[in-house]
């Protein structure tokens, strides 16, 4: 009975978390032009319709680049970040751990308002490079975070018996340290890369001319007519990103049992 | 291991290639760019392609939801902004009064001569110096005439206690005070406090009819049957006639109604001027201006565009109302700053 109930509580929890989605998903076939909640048979439509669509392809290409090119860039200097934190002494490491923590905790207007006021009176101008560095600025504190527990966790003499060894410094952090976080640093770039995708209060502000990214797109197409094509990109882009997870998570399984045969 | 390492190098790698890729992009320096700002959804597909392939000029194009977001994002972009951009009638008047639009050289612009004449000086630029209407929207009654059991003919039916809960209402001040004021037989811009305070006293009359106040969410209420009738703007209307024709039914309201009018205006930050003005007559040529206006679903004021629309739509009077119902319909003139009679009977109608 008990078992029953707890099955039961899942199943519930799931069906909040994912209706919304299964909906969008389903109204991406729906053969209407308005949004409605009305079927009117299967269509794929707007999915023809959105590759033709050369603004939302363009919104699409601006989103892949900013968030691949931000979370490729936040990784190394935050990977660099957390080694350099990691190095430092207890009082100066907590101080600037919670630095890097307070970006993370303040409400994205605040980042976005902040970074373009900063912008404008740098006299930055607001377009693909402002909407990058504004990225690169936000996903830095989560890559820092995800990185330090792989560098907690490394035992502190593989470094200097690598030293012992032979090898130089560099040496050594190439082949034994970074190897050995690497899964930390992978969470942190694929965190960026979500949070860059998923963004759209700080590019709202801190985005320009000819550099509307998806979020922003999406946005701004709700307001004189509606466009179904919206589900159907949507739906792609959880379809990739649901086996992406996927990917990640099999091969993550796969690695715990080959430990375990060891 | 090292198979990870090898995959992440490779995402890496495509990241760089993506990373140059954006910087090319944004340094195609010999040709000369405009910068367009536009509504989502507010544009017919590959017209842009095709002015980019008749002259060489490239377009950034980029769009916004509202009047006020594009207001913002010009003041705080300052002098790197766009050239051209299209606000509504009461937005070219606060940009026109703040100085922020250059004056238009129309010898640029011939195809100007196809604007209907109705639509020029009108009061929000009322010597026509600085902007360009680019198409019109009005204010409509959506209604399911199953539920209503007749032809619905203004304004006046949304408050017959008939329809109790049957009726949702625009969220928007102007829209519903002003309307109602219509109703009355005011100008939907009159600023008498008792003629105020009477429309808000008939919309606190009409509360148990209402549904729903709201804006985008409305015309498919109508189309459920959950709600019989709805304040609608055209655009909207004309969807849910097309998708649902057997019981949709759009009307403009015999007490006339407001005219919404977006123009094609320039900045006075562009750089491209003389580009840009080739831009506004390219979107005034007759077969692009009823592209857009096919496209949208909205109405063009442009005559020779409107020629070229096939039969049902030209004739239709809900589109293209009648002179008698054209002569009653009005422009939202920007109220007073000082004014607040408006915000506080909305305030007393919401709360109650």
């Amino acid at each position: 009975m008990s078992k029953a109930l707890k099955k039961f509580y899942v199943f519930l929890v799931f069906v909040f978390m994912y209706a919304p989605i299964v909906v969008l998903m389903a109204y991406s076939f729906n053969d209407s032009r308005s949004s409605s909640a009305i079927w009117r048979g299967f269509t794929f439509d707007w999915y023809i319709k959105m590759l033709s669509d050369s603004q939302m392809m363009k919104a699409l290409q601006t989103t892949l680049v900013i968030a691949l090119s931000s979370s490729l860039i936040a990784t190394i200097i935050g990977t660099l970040a957390a080694i350099g934190i990691n190095n430092m002494k207890k009082r100066t490491k907590n101080a600037i751990m919670n630095i890097t923590y307070v970006p993370v905790l303040s409400p994205d207007i605040v980042t976005g308002i902040s970074l373009m006021l900063l912008f404008v009176f740098l006299r930055v101008p607001l377009g693909r490079y402002s909407l990058l560095l504004a990225h690169i600025t936000f996903n830095i504190p989560y890559v820092i975070i995800s990185v330090l527990p792989k560098l907690n966790q490394l035992n502190k003499n593989m470094y200097e018996a690598a030293l012992d060894l032979g090898a130089s410094p560099s040496y050594a952090y190439r082949k034994i340290i970074i190897p050995e976080i690497m899964p930390g640093i992978v969470t942190g770039f694929l965190l960026a890369l979500t949070l860059s995708i998923d963004d759209f209060v700080v590019s709202f502000f801190t985005s320009g001319a000819g550099a509307s990214n998806l979020s922003i797109y999406i946005y701004s197409a709700v307001s004189k007519k509606y466009n179904p094509s919206i589900n159907a990109l949507s739906t792609i882009m959880f379809v990739v990103i649901f086996l992406l997870l996927v990917l990640i998570n099999s091969r993550s399984k796969e690695k715990t049992k080959k430990n375990v045969n060891y | 291991m090292k198979k990870s390492f090898k995959s992440v190098a490779i995402i890496l790698c495509a990241a760089v290639i993506m990373t140059l890729c954006l910087s090319g992009c944004g340094s195609s320096g010999e040709k000369t760019t405009i910068r367009v700002y536009n509504w989502g959804e507010y544009i017919a597909d590959d017209v842009i392609e095709q002015f980019e392939e008749e002259t060489g000029i490239r377009v950034e194009y980029d769009t916004y939801n509202d009047n006020e977001s594009l207001y913002a994002k010009i003041k705080k972009a300052g002098s790197d902004s766009y050239d051209v951009i299209v606000p509504s009638d009461y937005m070219v008047k606060k940009m026109i009064d703040e100085d922020m639009l250059a004056p238009l050289n129309f010898d640029n612009i011939p195809n100007f001569e196809n604007i209907d004449p109705q639509f020029k000086n009108l009061s929000f630029d009322p010597e026509n110096m600085y902007s360009v209407p680019y198409l019109t929207d009005m204010v409509g009654i959506l209604y399911n005439i199953d539920e209503t059991g007749k032809e619905l003919t203004g304004f006046k039916d949304l408050f017959d206690p008939a329809y109790a809960r049957k009726v949702c209402m625009l969220d928007s001040i102007r829209d519903a005070i002003g309307l109602t004021l219509k109703m009355l037989g005011y100008s939907m811009n009159d600023t008498n406090p008792e003629h105020i305070a009477e429309a808000r006293d008939m919309l606190l009359e009409q509360k148990p009819n209402v549904l729903a106040y709201g804006t985008d969410e409305l015309a498919p209420k109508v189309m459920s049957g959950a709600a019989a009738m709805a304040m609608v703007y055209l655009g909207e209307g004309i969807t849910a006639i097309e998708e649902q024709p057997e019981n949709m039914r759009f009307v403009i309201p015999e007490e006339g109604t407001n005219r919404a009018i977006d123009n094609l205006v320039i900045l006075k930050t562009s750089k491209n001027k003389d580009a840009a003005e080739q831009f506004i007559n390219f979107m005034l040529r007759p077969e692009i201006a009823v592209k857009n206006s096919i496209e949208t679903g909205y109405s063009t004021p442009n005559m020779a565009a409107k020629e070229l629309l096939p039969d049902e739509i030209k004739n239709d009077p809900n589109r293209y109302p009648p002179a008698e119902i054209l002569e009653k319909c009005e422009i939202y003139e920007t109220l007073p700053a000082d004014n607040t009679d408006f915000i506080d009977a909305w305030n007393m109608v919401k709360a109650k």
